[in-house]
Order: structure tokens, then C-alpha cells, then sequence
């Protein structure tokens, strides 16, 4: 006999897109003032997309993924990304922190305020997507740990378990996944802790449970499923750079101007539009993140 | 019982629309909204994989017959070949008029600038003389420089390897396989057949030598 189970959202439960944007502008016209007093104006700036970033469909964003770690193809994350267990999950802090430590995700999580951050997401492949992502800064995460005053990096690590990850049973990267940031980027306001998108869980092949977002950089910079971040005074080896140096750097910020050594980076396209679009220097963040890198050379330092 | 005409014509027509096949499927799984979330680039990666097997199987044509005997084999080289030069301009139309929309700067500047897609445009062209030169008339008329000429399609099949593998990020596993396979195919042509010990000519049959 044939047990039928009711699944565990019923597609009920679940906000129209239109809807759900749709909230927004009955929270805002709730709680405008409060919101514009409480938030840092940085912030504040990022949130609000650019008149023309409609986000893409829940469909098109859980089913366009580059997370080798369950495949090389776009569609082998949400093919594969079942068999990643992630519950129970813990985070290793360690490196130039005065409270390192084996951290429980629902202490990671405990006190932050999960807030919805529009982003548009550029791939180094020069495609690209805006995301309503779900999370809180990653400096407030930071800060928790407090970090030493040496600490001039921190390293991200992605899970190593090809029991889970089938795509780490081929070596097409060094497994695991590490990335990393310079401490200023860091604990950059724009810089974000993911934990769902579209006001949901996030799901396996995005990142689950815990992902970074960081909007002005390449995608690969975002590290996903974090088991250890790490503080550390030189400069992390990054995946991709250590894979190919001459293609992909430690900063890979989103510059127009310079070139991936195989393909141009003025244009991209946008997932679901026809025609390519000119791409925006730090995608366009620049407002917000461009001192970061004043005075540095950017064609040296992609 | 058909006749060995009507089978040889009924393989004919199976082979052709097996070739359609690739195509077909494409267009199926564009209209039902099946290419993923970038329609454009999947149109793009299918058509030019097409090419390539097509390709490939159009280079193994020889080799086979030589070793088998299978003669009737060369019967299919040229529309194989045909229409892997075919998926090969869907392939480039795809990139030139909807990926680029025929954006002639950024298209000028790719052809230069990007090393796969200047072998990858110079390994198409390269097939255009062979598609031109490929009907029988073409054959008798050009005699031995035909067979010549078309040894250039293992040039044009190694430049599509090389543009395929240096456009890959990591993964290297498929274009690695079909360079192999393409390199063994070029070999074979310099294995004399009787090597394999197939097809060999009866040897004729000698009286034994009278005695004194």
C-alpha cells in the first residue's frame, strides 16, 4: 500500500513571488521612519536595488549553480546537492581570534538579525542574477570572535566530505574549497552572511546553511557551506588562484576595464534577459566600496 | 525479402535522420522551456557538441572501413561530414546573431583577443572549402588534390578540441576524451591494415615447385 505524506511546505504555505515582494512596500510604508533612523546609511543605500535589477525566479536561481562540489554542470548542484546533511552543523573559529572554538549553527545565528538584502551577483563567466538573499553582516559575526589586531585576512573554508559532495570525488579542484577576504572587506557593511533566499531556508545548492555574499566581487570570491573561517595575518591562498593564477586573483573585484585572460568582462549577460548588458565597475558598488582599494592598482591586483 | 537497394536506401534515410536527431532535440527542449536558465549558452554548448561528435564520427568513417572491409561504410563519410560542418554553422550563427546580436565590435574583438575563439572561428572557416568542395563532381574534378585538401578536416577537428579545452574552466574530462580520440583516429591512418589482420587478400595459391 502506497503511503501518501503530505510534504513537509505544501505549495499553499508558500508566498507568491509577487506577493512577497509585494510586503515590502507595506513594511516600508509601516515602518519607514524607524527603518531610515535605525540603519547605517551604507547599508541602507545597498538594499535598495537599482531601478532595473528585477530579481531572478526562485527557479532560475536554485538551478543555475556553479558549486563544483556537486558537479561541473549549472544543473548538477540541484541534481546532487540532496545528499548534503546540513543538521547538525558546526563552524570551526580559529587563527588570531580571542574566542576560537567549535561553534553550533544556532549559535552562530542566536541574536543576529536576519534582514533581506537584494543583490546583484556577477560571475566571472560574465553572466549574472539578482538574488533577495536572506542573512545578516558578516561583521557582526566577526566582532563576536574578536579578532586580534594582527588579524589582517580571513580564510573561508567549504565542507571537505565526498560522501556528501559527490563532485569532490574528481579532482577537478583542490579540495576543500577555501576563499578570502581582507579584513576591511570583511567587515564591510555590504558583505553578508546568507542564510536563506526569497524568505526561505537556503537551499543545499546554494550554499546551505551557511554562505558568504560579497556583491562586488566575482561569485567564486562567496564562498558556500562554511565549516571553518579563519583569521590569519597573510594573505589566504584562494582555490581558484592557486588553480590558475593567471586567470583568477586574490581580489577579483567586478572590473569592466579588465579582462578575464579568456574572455571580455565589459558585458554580461543577465539570467532570463536577451540582450547582454555593460557590466558596472565593482558591479556597481563603487559609492560604497571604492575607497577600499584607493590608491591600488587594480589591472595588478585583479 | 527487400532488396539490397531498398535496404541500402532505408539505412540511408536512418542515418540521415539520426543526424536530425541532435537538432531536434534542441529545439524541443527549447520550446518546452527546458534549457535551463540560460537557454542561450546551452543552445550554444549543444550545437557545437553535436559538431564535434559528428566530427569525430565522420573521421572514424575511414579507419573502420579500412579494417573491416566494410566498404559500403564510405557511402555515409559525406553527408556525416556534411552535416557536422552543418551543426558547426549553427553553432557559430548561434554565438554571432543571438549571444552577440550581432554586436560587430565585441564580435571583431573576440575573433583577436580570445585564443579559443580565434581557433574556434579559424577551425570553422577551414571547413568551408571542404563543405564547398565535397560534391562528386568536386571529387572527379579535383582528382588526388581532393583527398589532399580534405586531410585538412584533422586540422579543423584538432583546432575544435583546442577550442573547447581552452574554454573550459576545470573540468577537462570531455574534451580531453574526444582529443583522444581523434589523435588515435589520425594514427590509424598510418597502420598499414594488414597490422590488424583483417581483409587480407587470399593469398594466391602455388603449385609446389616440381622436383628435379
Amino acid at each position: 500500500m502506497l503511503i501518501r505524506r503530505a510534504p513537509d511546505v505544501r505549495s499553499s504555505e508558500i508566498t507568491p513571488e509577487q506577493l512577497y515582494f509585494g510586503r515590502r512596500e507595506f513594511i516600508a510604508a509601516a515602518s519607514a521612519a524607524a527603518l531610515d533612523l535605525a540603519a547605517p546609511a551604507a547599508a541602507r543605500a545597498s538594499v535598495r536595488p537599482r531601478a532595473d535589477d528585477k530579481p531572478n525566479s526562485f527557479e532560475d536561481i536554485t538551478h543555475y549553480n556553479n558549486f563544483y562540489e556537486f558537479g561541473t554542470d549549472k544543473e548538477d548542484p540541484a541534481k546532487h546537492a540532496g545528499s548534503l546533511k546540513t543538521s547538525p552543523w558546526k563552524v570551526e573559529v580559529s587563527g588570531l581570534v580571542a574566542k576560537p572554538g567549535h561553534y553550533d549553527l544556532d549559535d552562530l545565528l542566536h541574536g543576529q538579525t536576519i534582514e533581506e538584502r537584494i543583490y546583484r551577483h556577477r560571475c566571472v563567466e560574465a553572466w549574472s542574477m539578482v538574488i533577495p538573499w536572506n542573512g545578516f553582516p558578516l561583521r557582526s559575526l566577526i566582532n563576536r570572535f574578536e579578532p586580534r589586531s594582527q588579524a589582517k585576512y580571513v580564510e573561508f573554508t567549504t565542507l571537505l566530505d565526498p560522501q556528501q559532495m559527490p563532485g569532490q570525488r574528481s579532482g577537478v579542484l583542490p579540495w576543500p574549497y577555501v576563499e578570502g577576504l581582507r579584513m576591511d572587506e570583511a567587515m564591510h557593511p555590504l558583505t553578508l552572511v546568507v542564510t536563506g533566499l526569497y524568505g526561505r531556508a537556503l537551499p543545499n545548492q546554494n550554499g546551505a546553511p551557511l554562505r558568504i555574499h560579497v556583491p562586488w566581487k566575482y561569485g567564486f570570491k562567496s564562498a558556500k557551506s562554511l565549516v571553518r573561517i579563519r583569521f590569519v595575518e597573510e594573505q589566504p591562498a584562494n582555490t581558484w588562484n592557486v588553480t590558475a593564477p593567471a586567470e583568477y586573483g586574490f581580489y577579483a573585484n567586478v572590473n569592466p576595464t579588465v579582462d578575464h585572460p579568456r574572455w571580455s568582462q565589459a558585458r554580461e549577460r543577465r539570467i532570463g534577459e536577451f540582450l547582454r548588458r555593460p557590466t558596472l565597475m565593482f558591479n556597481g558598488y563603487g559609492d560604497q566600496v571604492a575607497s577600499l582599494y584607493a590608491g591600488m592598482d587594480l589591472r595588478r591586483n585583479f | 525479402m527487400p532488396s539490397p537497394k531498398t535496404v541500402k536506401k532505408a539505412a540511408k534515410i536512418a542515418v540521415f535522420l539520426a543526424c536530425l536527431l541532435p537538432l531536434a532535440l534542441l529545439l524541443a527542449d527549447l520550446f518546452g522551456g527546458r534549457l535551463g536558465a540560460d537557454p542561450i549558452r546551452a543552445s550554444e554548448l549543444r550545437t557545437g557538441q553535436a559538431g564535434l561528435i559528428l566530427l569525430v564520427v565522420t573521421l572514424a568513417v575511414t579507419p573502420l572501413r579500412r579494417f573491416t572491409g566494410w566498404n559500403w561504410l564510405g557511402g555515409y563519410r559525406r553527408m556525416l561530414g556534411l552535416f557536422a560542418f552543418s551543426y558547426i554553422c549553427l553553432h557559430f550563427l548561434v554565438w554571432l546573431g543571438v549571444d552577440q546580436f550581432f554586436a560587430l565590435k565585441y564580435i571583431g574583438q573576440d575573433i583577436v583577443k580570445r585564443p579559443y575563439i580565434t581557433v574556434g572561428f579559424a577551425s570553422f572557416l577551414l571547413m568551408i572549402p571542404l563543405a564547398i568542395t565535397s560534391s562528386s563532381r568536386m571529387v572527379r574534378r579535383l582528382g588526388k588534390r581532393w583527398a589532399q585538401l580534405h586531410a585538412l578536416v584533422y586540422v579543423s577537428a584538432l583546432g575544435g578540441i583546442i577550442h573547447f579545452v581552452w574554454e573550459v574552466k576545470a573540468d577537462l574530462g570531455e574534451p580531453t576524451t574526444y582529443g583522444l580520440i581523434v589523435v588515435a583516429l589520425l594514427m590509424l591512418r598510418f597502420v598499414p591494415r594488414e597490422a590488424f589482420g583483417f581483409h587480407r587478400r587470399p593469398k594466391p595459391v602455388r603449385r609446389p615447385a616440381a622436383s628435379a
